[in-house]
């Protein structure tokens, strides 16, 4: 049975209690920051910050919206970085049947910067990273360690407001239905993002343009030229 | 708090006000958030948008200082609309009290000040009493002199007009507020308060909780599931530190410190163990000579006999009316009066407002302890920015201090719940824990006094102290047990036996106790309840969400305190769907009553407030030094040179230390227009010492930063992520500058007025992260506790061409 993710950003502090709390469960080191006029940092997901919460603020009809998002890999069902990633080294990027997490793997280190600039870029939300001192592909591998030992992901286990949930996806999206219905109330324009592509399912409260770029796959839908050429520019590159 | 986290979920409506739950306290959060999916409002009243606001149905912007405006109106909007619990007003409250002719109100003012000292004459507020030493009552409350007259008196003046020009709040939003909360007046609704540093912070902090506690009264709100007055304690066991008196002005337990005006235990006793006249009074602080004695007794051992007033002469007295507050403390060091010191897990360089005197006042001392995890800018302060060291006479010593996970040991937390921590792993390196350093360092001041004599050595010699430092003994201890077999309330003891609750606490030195509210904790041997994970309940405690078996908690495992005000005067509770006590058939069912008595109805029934002499819940209190009833006044540095409510423009009784380098803007300074306020966040952890060494967090938030509204950014030419320099009076600050729609500019008085705000975590001994904010703020404090007025100051903010405390 796949496994699941539901975000409901209606019941997230920001506290970013998740993005420690991955960090130092994967014990990873930091990046150098600078305050830059914002709550966000580091400013984007790196090879050691496989979760960032977004900071976005609005000022609507009078009303302040400080929108709350944890970002992170959305374990696609159909993952494009594992058609691509089998395409150039097989077994780079894998799908774990029992919980559908997609993982990246010591192979990835065969995959050129290139390759993994295109995976990267053919991400729909532009998640994978290269770790330039390992040579790794990197992002979120859903504490595959801890599921597998019967545990739930850190940054589930570590969210207080009820936020991050984890489960079987079908649990996972009868609660994000349900929770769904509720928010609606307070927040008429509330959706889910892409719950049927993906197995990181999130609640927003706002249409999807008032998140960052990447928060779901269509918020900018490439024509249909760019896209055939995104398609075509690596097998072109494999080619020749 | 008066109630426990998981209660706030039974709450109808959520005044947040003075605290920034969500990023401070992030777990309140949760059931925060569970009280609303059940329909409460959550309403967050604070200068900026936060984190907090962010989750909340309303939020509203005020002028930081000016939160009794704020409530006056709301006090004046519940009296008028007659919104209050009148059963609960007329039984549970003093508001028939007879106040007595003494008492006056005039133009802000209170009868008996004296200007020459700054102070009130208290007793010129005291109740009117008849001949049985009562206080005089109208049950009717048409006295024009009761409490109830008085108080509708004192707050028709703050009216929507008046309260809106000075804090800044529309009258709109003010009477959203007023009828959300108000509306939980009900008996069977409740509403909870959360507060923390910001309404405590200021130089009328004391008065701003008084007000919020009085609107609950008024309300019927204290004692009931879903109600109470909740100061949201910090992590560092702020609750515990309070509980065991790591203030000056107490011994543990809440007992008043002793003083020259009771140079003997007798003298002590008189004057500080009330007495009433009423037999349905408790009045629990006549047991007070039971905790002094057997805290004496703890501290002295076998030394303290009844026959040398259990060794109290030996404790040190203080000057009566003389403030020995932190903020004091550092005045006397700057002027050279303080020769040397210890400092543990506190980092005055960098949180104690006016750092600038702060700094400059350690490099007075001789010598300087500091017990740290990190070096932080206290114990490097002889290498500060500015400081070379070589003019530096201090000797500094700095203890390396183990982490809690590395120690056993016990916290309280915000719900007075006492849990004990277990040691995880050994401490790195040569760090110990801090209750070690002060065990072993006093073994060998003992030693010295032993071998070499001294001067007045018996308070050293006599102690009763430790050959180790070992945490269970120390929470058997505070618990406490019996020193000879003897026989209390019936039941008898072995000496060595530990005592099972404070109604077993004597005066005649039969028991030790390190602190009354805690014994009960550990009342057998092997059985410290501060160690119980057990989740069991019943389905009453379900639906309350009380854990009644999980860890223990103060007083005598009471989760909601004053709960004797959730029944009425039979024992049946104003909620029945929530009920927190009840009496049933012969006793009492739920939660730990406040004392066995049976309803205030019965013959041998009690009042419910019974920590008050008069067992009433005090709508006027003149047991504050700054007046009975809380007033509007503005902060020590205002932008408005006048308010709509009196002539009395700051706290008459207002503590300012006087040095040299205590300079305030005057009120509406033109060079300082507008108003600073200091605050915390999630990522760091006050000032900033453990967290800035800690890189996950660091990397979340690396530099000190300046929020402010995109209209003051137009107005100074600033952009979002610009360097900064912002500037008081006293200093001035490099930071980077978030413009943001979180910041509203308010109109007061019909003028506009900017506020900014800016964390004060971040300190020069971590490099680029900026320096003090507390740089920019005044020596100025509440009269009746000193806490310094971190939340609002004046300042000015510019763009920077250059900085040099940040990293870029």
């Amino acid at each position: 049975m796949p496994k699941a993710f539901f975000i409901d950003t209606s019941r997230c502090t920001a506290c970013r209690g998740c993005q420690v709390a991955c960090k130092e469960w994967h014990e990873h080191g930091v990046v150098p920051t600078l305050q830059r006029g914002t709550h966000q940092n580091p400013p984007e997901l790196t090879p050691t910050n496989f979760k960032i919460v977004h900071f976005d603020e609005h000022k609507i009809d009078g009303r302040i919206h400080w929108l709350f998002f944890p970002e992170q890999c959305r374990h696609c069902v159909n993952p494009p970085c594992k058609d691509f990633g089998d395409m150039y080294v097989p077994g780079a990027v894998i799908q774990d049947e029992a919980t559908g997490a997609v993982l990246y793997t010591e192979k990835s280190k065969e995959l050129t910067p290139e390759q993994c600039k295109d995976i990267k870029e053919l991400c729909p939300y532009l998640v994978p990273r290269r770790d330039e001192k390992t040579g790794m592909l990197t992002k979120c591998d859903m504490c595959i360690d801890r599921v597998q030992a019967g545990m739930q992901p850190a940054c589930v286990k570590t969210c207080c407001t009820g936020a991050m949930n984890f489960g079987e996806r079908e649990e996972m999206v009868a609660l994000a239905h349900k929770s769904l219905e509720k928010v609606k109330k307070k927040h008429p324009q509330a959706s889910l993002l892409d719950e049927d592509s993906v197995n990181v399912m999130y609640l927003v409260t706002q249409p999807r343009d008032k998140y960052f770029e990447h928060a779901s796959r269509d918020i900018k839908p490439l024509s249909r030229q760019a896209f055939l050429q995104k398609i075509i520019e690596p097998v072109r590159r494999m080619a020749g | 708090m008066t109630q426990h986290w998981i209660d706030i979920k039974n709450a109808n409506a959520i005044l947040i006000m003075g605290s920034n739950a969500a990023e401070h306290h992030p777990i309140s959060f949760k059931w925060v958030l569970k009280a609303q999916d059940d329909g409460a409002t959550v309403i967050h009243v604070d200068p900026k948008f936060s984190r907090t606001s962010a989750r909340c149905d309303l939020h509203v912007p005020l002028r930081s200082g000016t939160d009794i405006a704020f409530l006056g109106g709301m006090m004046k909007y519940i009296i008028e609309k007659n919104l209050f619990q009148k059963y609960y007003v007329e039984n549970y409250t003093n508001a028939a009290f007879i106040v007595g002719d003494g008492f006056e109100f005039k133009d802000g003012m209170f009868s008996g000040f004296d200007p020459a000292t700054k102070k009130y004459d208290q007793k010129k507020w005291a109740f009117a009493m008849d001949d049985k030493g009562l206080p005089k009552k109208d049950p009717t409350l048409k006295d024009p002199r009761c409490v109830f007259q008085l108080l509708k008196k004192q707050y028709d003046r703050y009216n929507l007009d008046d309260v809106s020009a000075i804090t800044g709040v529309s009258k709109e939003n003010l009477l959203k507020v007023y009828d959300a909360y108000a509306a939980t007046g009900k008996p069977d609704k409740a509403g909870t308060m959360m507060y923390a540093l910001g309404w405590t912070q200021h130089s009328v902090g004391v008065q701003n909780i008084r007000l919020g506690a009085m609107i609950q009264l008024m309300l019927g709100n204290i004692g009931v599931a879903g109600g109470g007055v909740n100061a949201l304690r910090g992590e560092p066991n702020v609750q515990g530190s309070t509980d065991h008196a790591i203030l000056w002005h107490i011994m543990p337990g809440y007992n008043n410190v002793p003083t020259t005006n009771w140079p003997t235990l007798e003298d002590y006793m008189k004057g500080n163990t009330p007495k009433s006249n009423d037999p349905k009074s408790v009045n629990w602080w006549g047991n007070r000579p039971k905790y002094v004695v057997s805290l004496l007794k703890a501290w002295f051992g076998d030394n303290a006999t009844a026959e040398n007033g259990f060794c109290y002469g030996l404790l040190p007295k203080v000057d009566p009316g003389v403030d020995y507050a932190s903020m004091v403390l550092f005045d006397k060091m700057y002027k050279g009066k303080v020769r040397g010191g210890f400092i543990y897990g506190h980092n005055p360089a960098q949180s104690m407002p006016h750092t600038h005197k702060i700094r400059k006042a350690l490099t007075m001392l001789d010598f300087l302890v500091v017990g740290e995890a990190h070096e932080t800018e206290t114990a490097a302060f002889w290498r500060q920015p500015g400081t070379d060291p070589k003019d530096v006479k201090t000797e500094v010593f700095l203890l390396p201090s183990c982490q809690r996970g590395e120690k056993d040991g016990t916290i309280s937390n915000s719900g007075r719940w006492h849990m004990w921590h277990h040691k995880g792993y050994e401490p790195m390196g040569v760090s110990k824990p801090m209750g070690w350093m002060v065990v072993e360092i006093m073994k060998r001041v003992r030693d010295l006094y032993a071998r070499e004599g001294g001067a007045f050595p018996e308070p050293i010699a006599k102690l009763d102290w430790y050959e180790t430092y070992d945490p269970d003994l120390l929470a058997k201890k505070t618990n406490g047990w019996f020193t000879r077999d003897c026989t209390v309330g019936g039941k008898d003891y072995k000496k060595g036996d530990q005592v099972p609750s404070f109604p077993s606490l004597t005066a005649d030195g039969s028991t030790v106790s390190l602190n009354w509210l805690y014994c009960g904790g550990y009342p057998a041997a092997g059985k410290n309840l501060s160690k119980r994970r057990d989740l069991s309940q019943d389905a009453r405690a379900a639906k309350l969400g009380l854990f009644p078996n999980f860890s223990w908690c103060w007083p005598v495992n009471r989760r909601i305190i004053y709960n004797r005000a959730s029944v009425d005067m039979n024992g049946k509770p104003f909620n029945p769907a929530l009920p927190v006590i009840a009496w049933e058939g012969d006793k009492w069912v739920g939660d730990v009553p406040d004392g066995p008595a049976p309803p205030m109805a019965m013959e041998k029934g009690v009042y419910p407030f019974i920590m008050h002499t008069e067992g009433m819940g005090q709508l006027y209190g003149p047991g504050r030094v700054d007046g009975p009833f809380p007033e509007h006044y503005e902060p020590a540095e205002t932008p408005v040179t006048s308010h709509p409510f009196s002539k009395q423009l700051s706290n008459p009784c207002i503590k300012i230390m006087d040095s040299d380098m205590d300079i305030l803007a005057k009120p509406g300074d033109p060079k300082y227009p507008i108003v600073l306020t200091t605050y915390s966040m999630t990522e760091h952890w006050c000032g900033g010492g453990d967290t800035r060494n800690t890189p996950a967090l660091l990397e979340a938030e690396p530099q000190l930063y300046v929020e402010m509204s995109q209209e003051l950014g137009k107005e100074k030419g600033i952009k979002n992520g610009d360097p900064v320099i912002v500037e008081s009076i006293r200093g001035k600050v490099e930071a980077i500058a978030m413009v943001t729609v979180r910041m509203t500019p308010l109109t007061v008085k019909g003028k506009t007025v900017h506020l900014i705000g800016m964390p004060f975590c971040f300190g020069w001994t971590t490099p680029g992260v900026g320096d003090a904010t507390n740089r920019l703020t005044p020596s100025v404090g509440d009269p009746n506790t000193t806490i310094p007025e971190y939340k609002a100051c004046l300042v000015d903010i510019r763009k920077a061409d250059k900085v040099t405390e940040l990293a870029r």
